[in-house]
């Protein structure tokens, strides 16, 4: 039976870490991730959970001790946000270049500067190339369906998962939840036995050897394997989470997408907003669709490219700029498999939310004008825009 | 859907006002939503709380800027907040203050909505002989907007504050009474 509960986003998450009861957490707090160590430290020293936590001096030891931990054969998760993920930098890597399923929660923040502790992608954005699988979350909901999944998906894929959510708008509102039961979340996730782990007395082997021209590009193959297949892995665990929950998960969400004529694509919490905007809209006879990534990695080019190709016109939205001169990281990609694909739509591209600045029901509204204004004289003016900037 | 914005100080305990509201709705079967605007988190400083009520599932997720209802937590911020910013008014004001309403409206840039008044502060003090005036707020809040009867509000909040207050059972009557209180003191609707 499902409890209904009211959870913020990082107590939905500590929650479900404490159902997943991991053998090793290893996390360092940070703004706004601190509350899911905080909870889970509780959850540690009152015996609720048998998981060895570890309390390191900052976000690369986090992840360093937590690499070690999965290398030795434990299931690992740790949480963070914005500067943490950012020194866990180099650590990334390591933990998807040896095939271990750490999942880490991040809770999306801005990159300082100017210094700021409010919501953006840059974070994980700029993590987007580590190797890492990355499931964006648009509610509390999503945000612990996906916590709970990530694990399932981590083990089979042999990836490390990302779980992203947005700080503050998610990781501090509280929202109705449905809960799954504590044996539930058990029997869903299972027993974790890892086929080659360092502490297997009967086996000795060796983790993380020098690699060099002659075998380096065949592992880094494998790793970019690994991601291709984790597409049917992911879709896989979550029918399996839909036939246990009722909550379907896909690659991505549509929403009023397939008779659209104007489009956006946009990630997390702001996808909520966007889909107010489109009842309203709707409601006057607007055409108005969304496509709601919730894998960023791997990125379902060909099926985005393909729902996309009946629009007039896309506007794809980016909490994160790339400062490449041209867009977002989202944008980027996206285009490119269109173009990969003989997709022409007119597309737009619009930074947003930038450090937390608030999304309004009216900016979403600002950005389906300027595309009927595109649909209607097939001119692009500005190919990216900066939305809801001051004095504009 | 009922959107409501609170106005208080860092520490006065708005944010908190706004969670228990959240919560009381939600046990009322509705879908809430409870988050404060977080900013330089000071003693003192003006900061701002939000709720949404729903029959259905709550999709947005921006800062409320047309409320139904405001809370003034604290009178002294009138004037230094324009607290009636976008608030409708078919809505109400609820403000936290010994004044006479018709003072309060006058303060209030023209807000031709009503307006309530109650004097949370004075029921803390001697209730809880300490100054944490959310819980008659929010007995105040809850009474405006309908959200339950007096019956069910009083049993809910029992519950809340027992599993609360588990350790310290001896605080639970005197919330009860500043919630009651709250309830009952409530003035003005004009």
């Amino acid at each position: 039976m499902a409890i209904r509960e009211r959870l913020s986003g990082n107590e939905a998450v500590a929650t479900a870490m404490k159902q997943i009861n991991p053998d090793t957490v290893a996390a360092y707090p940070i703004t706004p991730a601190t509350e899911i160590p905080q909870y889970f430290a509780n959850f540690v020293s009152n015996g609720s959970v048998t998981t060895e936590f570890i309390p390191v001096e900052s976000e690369h030891s986090a992840m360093s001790a937590c690499i070690g931990a999965s290398a030795a054969g434990a299931r690992v998760m740790t949480a963070t946000s914005s500067q943490g993920l950012a020194y866990m930098f180099e650590t990334l890597y390591i933990a998807s270049g040896l095939r271990l399923p750490i999942v880490l929660v991040n809770v999306n923040r801005a990159l300082s500067a100017p210094i700021n502790i409010h919501n953006d992608h840059s974070d994980s954005m700029g993590a987007r190339d580590a190797g890492f699988i990355q499931l964006y979350c648009e509610s509390n909901q999503e945000a612990y369906d996906n916590t709970i999944m990530a694990v399932k998906i981590a083990e089979k894929a042999k990836l490390p998962v990302m779980v992203c959510y947005d700080g503050f708008i998610t990781s501090h509102s509280i929202e109705n939840i449905m809960l799954m039961e504590n044996e539930e979340v058990k029997n869903f996730v299972g027993e974790y036995n890892p086929e080659e782990y360092l502490l297997d007395d009967k086996r000795n082997i060796s983790i993380g050897p020098l690699s060099l021209q002659n075998s380096y590009f065949e592992q880094r193959k494998e790793i970019a394997d690994a991601m291709v297949d984790s597409k049917e892995i992911i879709k896989e665990v979550s029918e399996e989470f839909y036939k246990l929950t009722g909550r379907k998960h896909g690659l991505y969400e549509k929403y009023m997408l397939d008779d659209a004529e104007l489009g956006i694509i946009v990630l997390n919490s702001t996808a909520g907003t966007a889909k107010e905007a489109i009842d309203v809209l709707r409601s006057k006879g607007v055409k108005a669709g969304l496509l709601k990534p919730r894998c960023f990695r791997p990125l379902p080019y060909l099926e985005i490219s393909e729902e996309v190709k009946n629009l007039k016109v896309l506007a794809i939205m980016d909490k994160a700029d790339s400062v490449n001169g041209y867009s977002g990281p989202l944008f980027s990609e996206i285009t490119s498999a269109m173009y990969t694909s003989n997709v022409k739509v007119p597309t737009v591209n619009y930074i947003y939310g930038l450090g937390g600045r608030d999304v309004k029901i009216d900016n979403i509204f600002e950005v389906f004008s300027d595309l009927e204004t595109i649909a209607k004289t097939g001119k692009i003016t500005t190919l990216t825009n900066y939305l809801g900037l001051r004095g504009e | 859907m009922i959107e409501i914005r609170w106005h208080g100080r860092g520490g006065q305990g708005a944010k908190t006002a706004s969670l228990l509201l959240a919560d009381a709705a939600f046990n009322t079967g509705k879908f809430i939503q409870g988050f404060p605007e977080y900013g330089p988190e000071r003693m003192g400083a003006p900061m701002t709380a939000y709720n949404r009520i729903d029959e259905n599932e709550i999709r947005i997720h921006s800062n409320v800027y047309e409320p139904d209802y405001v809370v003034v937590v604290d009178d002294t911020l009138i004037g230094t907040v324009d607290v009636t910013n976008g608030l409708k008014k078919e809505g109400a004001i609820l403000v936290n203050t010994s004044e006479p309403i018709e003072k309060i409206r006058k303060e209030l840039s023209g807000y031709t909505g009503k307006v309530y008044t109650l004097d949370a502060t004075k029921i803390s003090l001697e209730c809880l002989k300490a100054n944490f005036p959310n819980t008659a707020l929010l007995a105040a809040i809850i009474k405006i907007t309908n959200i339950m009867d007096r019956e069910t509000l009083i049993k809910d909040m029992e519950g809340s504050f027992k599993h609360k207050f588990a350790r310290k059972p001896e605080v639970i009557p005197p919330n009860m009474e500043c919630l009651t209180r709250g309830f009952d003191e409530l003035n003005g609707g004009e």
